[in-house]
């Protein structure tokens, strides 16, 4: 097996303004993506998921900091690294991808000058190259009249044409990791379908990988291949996403898909996951997920339980994981 | 809908959690603290000194003029003999009294105003926000200098002047908190709860709107001290002879060389008293402002 | 959870007679709400440029019946959250009239035309008052409503916050003390206080979490069974449309296009937009998406609504007809209305699996 193109290995982000003794948010998160892997990383409000997609593309809020661990793309070591050679990398290897395009777009330039940035920086295109392959792009995403588009400004734009305008601006210098932070949350049910076909298309053509966070398992369902389930700042469950979602190991995942309301199985009861998750800065010790657990028992509150393999590729870090299962069977 | 169990633990967890998230307390507020012991050690003198001030201020002892610091005048005497920590002490009473009085009268007619205005918009909006403007198009101490000199000087037309001029900064910063408020869904609901307009605005948006006002009512009243002293300096304050830190401090810079206390020590009071009035400001607003959630 | 017996109109005489038939409960005809924009003064002076005028809602028909829970769908600009203003009386529509229980709704409402409709907003955090405990607000609608004699009011706030699964010792808490899902349950124990008929939701769980939402959804499914509220539900998400409500309206551009019962909606859609919604709709199960009904492009802009069916731009099954004839909300099968000239060729969905 080659090498995988990002690995994160037991990476810890937390808040270090102003006290000694700094609060983890994200603890010990470690996962894999390989080229071409479209990997998912699901989790409520407050679990992390987020912040570990900023830490990769080092865009971590100011006042929060990688405490400990490390970032290797494609065998390079990114915690560290200076800042400058850091910056290099985002744009022709690395690009990001945001929940707000209005926040992220630049409201004074116009969109195709904010495309065509990229490759002529980082590809050495001169203007009209740089602008025609910005044109292009646009073409690409789907956006009608790219030629006449190019000359808007972001807020002339929809949210879903907004939305294609990064997708093509991350896409410009042929990335080979896309960050994707919710990018259909603030879209409509039919444009987050175009989108979400578009970034697979866009990714299967160009063959770049996608790191892709969303709070939705239906999303990642339809548009990934991998996933990890994040709570309370860990990672609970992951494997790829037809065993995770067909069995899943963790009570967690479980919850969260006996919670959401499944289009194609509409009689079924909606079962929520009692309590609510524990706050940052008052985490209990042990398995974060402990309080709410239907099946805890008392080792579960003494230690957080280490990852375990449940079958090739699929972990859980859940200390009754085989029980859980057979229980599911028994349902 | 839950079964019992999962109910007795969503409970305990909301015990768990009404408990965990409960608010600091005031007492553990280090700028509100500071604020209230220099401004409550502020008020004592003032409202204690007929007792803690040892002469008469305005008492005159032409033997003994410009004395250094001793054990009977423990910060000397001016230029009229009159013992300075004794005008220092009553002056406290002046400054304090004009200062929160010249703030009360535009915080009260500026709040009102600016409310209504945001609430109701329309034309009245209209109009106040076009009177604010001409005001905001003067500076401060011009317009209060032209006032008094028009009303004549005197603590009753420093207030009327200060008060002319000071209630559009209220009027302007309330309407914009108020802009903001009654767009806030809890303001729907009041309304759909068949309250009256008068209610809302004073219950429900009122205490949303009012800590910004009072914060900067606290910076006010340091501006409306500097203004007396200012006035003071030009002759068209208080009238001599009663102690009042502003024309101390101009008698007293004369002999800034000589007698380098005169002038010195009630600026120094006027520094403290701008400290403490910060600190206060800085401690409401932390006070006052509902930790938001989110 | 047992629930304490409550009549949400107990000894309150309706406005309306009693009729043969029970007339629905809430019914809207040919409402309609246009803005004008201001338009800037340099061009007023110089009068260029037509005023441009929004058409948030365009004819709107739809009724809502006693005790049933419907949802309104649609995208953003289509004005499902318009119209839900429009029903609690927080807008005034432009045209069209409310009956309410078979009487006109008065343009203005007084205090007890307003308590009888009461809304649920979709975000808890600046729906509830920073400043005022949970009691105080409690308290002061179930005073100035008269809702129960004074010595009774803090009795009443208990069993308010039970009826939401909520303790009593909430009510001495502010708001900020509570998650999002618990200041959802507050904020419907306060629209439950003035003891409406009918409660309108806007988006109510869409700013929850996944695992809160199933809580405040069974609440509502509750409050209809054990007070027999009647609760307009406005949402995007059709998986929680699906799950909870009996009818379903689907809203497009201003306009309702398509009204059935919830099954029959899903499984037998007769209007081609609510056809896309259903294929967009990101499934857990390889689904029955057919590509015929992928969506082009975005919801036009309400400030120019396409001549013809609304729909036509982006319909995969526009004819030229369709661009032309305005098609009016017509009954297609028992309890099921679309706007669509072509309903009738429309084929019924794979039955979903189970």
């Amino acid at each position: 097996m080659t090498d995988p193109l990002l690995s994160v290995r037991s990476l810890s982000i937390g808040v270090t303004r102003g006290s000694t003794d700094p609060t983890l948010i994200v603890e010990d998160v470690s996962f894999d993506i390989s080229k071409g892997e479209r990997f998912g990383i699901v989790g409520e409000s407050g679990s992390g998921k987020s912040l570990t997609l900023r830490a990769i593309g080092d865009l971590l809020p100011r006042g929060v900091e990688v405490l400990a661990g490390s970032i290797r793309y494609n065998g390079t070591e990114l915690v560290g690294m200076p800042r400058s050679s850091r910056r290099k990398l985002m744009g022709p290897e690395i690009a990001m991808i945001f929940q707000e395009p209005m926040t992220a777009l630049n409201p004074v330039v116009r969109v195709g000058e904010q495309i065509a940035e990229g490759p002529r920086r980082y590809l050495g295109m001169t203007r009209a190259e740089s602008m025609a392959r910005a044109i292009e792009m646009m073409a690409k995403t789907g956006i009608p009249d790219p030629v006449r588009r190019a000359r808007a400004y972001p807020h002339e734009l929809s949210g879903g044409l907004r939305q294609r305008i990064m997708i093509a601006m991350a896409l410009s210098c042929d990335p080979r990791l896309l960050l994707c932070d919710e990018p259909t949350t603030a879209l409509d049910v039919t444009v987050q379908h175009q989108v979400l076909r578009l970034l697979e298309d866009l990714c299967d053509d160009s063959g770049a990988a996608l790191a892709f966070v969303t709070h939705d398992l239906a999303v990642v369902n339809q548009t990934c291949t991998d996933l990890a389930v994040m709570y309370s700042g860990h990672i609970v469950e992951s494997g790829t996403v037809r065993e995770v979602l067909s069995d899943p190991r963790h009570p967690y995942t479980q919850g969260l898909l006996d919670s959401a309301p499944d289009f194609d199985r509409p009689e079924r009861p909606l079962i929520p996951i009692p309590g609510f998750p524990p706050n940052v800065a008052s985490r209990p010790s042990g398995c974060p997920f402990a309080p709410r657990c239907p099946f805890v028992v008392e080792a579960c509150r003494t230690a957080m339980p280490p990852m375990v393999t449940v079958a090739p590729g699929h972990g859980a870090a859940c200390i009754e994981a085989d029980r859980i299962s057979r229980e599911l069977v028994a349902r | 809908m839950m079964s019992p169990a999962e109910l007795l633990n969503a409970r305990l967890q909301q015990r768990r959690a009404l408990r965990s998230r409960s608010i600091k307390p005031w007492y553990r507020n280090g700028a509100l603290m500071a604020g209230i012991v220099i401004v409550g050690a502020l008020v004592l003198i003032a409202v204690l000194a007929p007792l803690l001030a040892p002469y008469d201020p305005i008492a005159q002892d032409l033997r003994n003029t410009l004395a250094s610091p001793s054990a009977e005048h423990w910060l000397g005497t001016d230029k009229f003999g009159r013992d300075i920590l004794s005008r220092l002490i009553w002056g406290a009473q002046v400054d304090l009294r004009v200062g929160f009085l010249a703030v009360l009268i535009p915080f009260v007619f500026g709040s009102v105003l600016g409310a209504i205005a945001g609430y109701f918009g329309g034309w009245l909006d209209t109009i106040l926000m076009r009177i604010v403007d001409v005001f905001f198009a003067f500076p401060f101490y011009v317009m209060v200098i032209v006032l008094v000199f028009i009303f004549g000087s005197g603590e009753a037309s420093i207030y009327l002047a200060i008060a002319a001029v000071s209630w559009v900064s209220y009027a302007k910063i309330v309407r914009g908190e108020v802009l903001v408020a009654k767009k806030q869904d809890y303001v729907t609901a009041a309304r759909l709860g068949g309250m009256s307009h008068g209610r809302i605005l004073v219950k429900h948006i009122g205490p949303n709107v009012l800590s910004q006002a009072i914060i900067y009512g606290m910076s006010d009243i340091v501006m409306d001290i500097m203004a007396i002293v200012t006035l003071g300096y030009l002759g068209l304050g208080i009238a001599p002879p009663t102690a009042e830190w502003g024309s101390m401090i101009n008698d007293g810079q004369e002999f800034i060389t000589t007698q380098w206390q005169q002038a010195t020590i009630p600026g120094l009071m006027v520094v403290v008293a701008s400290l403490g009035l910060s600190f206060l400001g800085d401690g409401l607003s932390d006070l006052l402002s509902p930790e938001r959630r989110k | 959870m047992t629930m304490p017996e409550a009549q949400p109109l107990e000894g309150r005489p309706l406005n309306a007679e009693p009729l043969a038939v029970d007339p629905p409960v809430l019914r809207v005809a040919n409402l309609a709400k246009s803005y004008d924009l201001p338009t800037s003064l340099l061009s007023r002076i110089a009068r260029r440029g037509d005023k441009a005028t929004l058409r948030a809602l365009d004819g709107v028909e739809l009724q809502l019946n006693r005790g049933e829970i419907l949802a309104l769908v649609g995208e953003s600009g289509s004005g499902k959250s318009t119209l839900a203003k429009i029903l609690v009386g927080s807008t005034a529509a432009t045209a069209g009239e409310i009956e309410y229980h078979g009487a006109p709704m008065p343009a203005r409402r007084g205090k007890d035309d307003s308590r009888r409709i009461q809304m649920v907003f979709q975000d808890p955090y600046s729906s509830l008052n920073p400043r005022l405990t949970v009691g105080a607000m409690l308290r002061e609608l179930l005073v100035l409503h008269s809702i129960v004699p004074a010595k009774q009011v803090r009795e009443e706030s208990k069993r308010l916050l039970n009826l939401v699964g909520l303790e009593e010792d909430a009510l001495d808490a502010y708001p900020s003390q509570f998650s999002g899902g618990q200041r959802q349950r507050i904020a419907i124990a306060r629209a439950l206080a003035v003891r409406p008929d009918i409660l309108i939701a806007d988006e109510p769980v869409s700013a929850l979490d996944v695992s809160v939402q199933a809580t405040v959804l069974d609440l509502f499914a509750t409050l209809r069974r054990d007070l027999g509220l009647s609760i307009l539900f406005v949402a995007h998400n059709l998986a929680v449309v699906q799950h909870l409500s009996d009818r379903v309206a689907v809203m497009y551009l201003g306009r309702i296009v398509e009204v059935a019962e919830t099954a029959e909606l899903f499984r037998n859609p007769r209007h081609p937009y609510t056809r896309a919604l259903i294929d967009s709709i990101p499934r857990m199960s390889a689904g029955s998406v057919t590509e015929a009904f992928q969506l082009e492009g975005e919801p036009p802009s309400p400030f120019d609504v396409p001549s013809g069916c609304r729909f036509n731009p982006r319909c995969p099954y526009a004819v030229d007809a369709c661009r032309t004839t305005d098609p009016v909300l017509e009954t297609v099968a028992p309890a099921h209305l679309s706007a669509c000239i072509r309903a009738s060729e429309l084929t019924e969905l794979a039955v979903a699996r189970v």
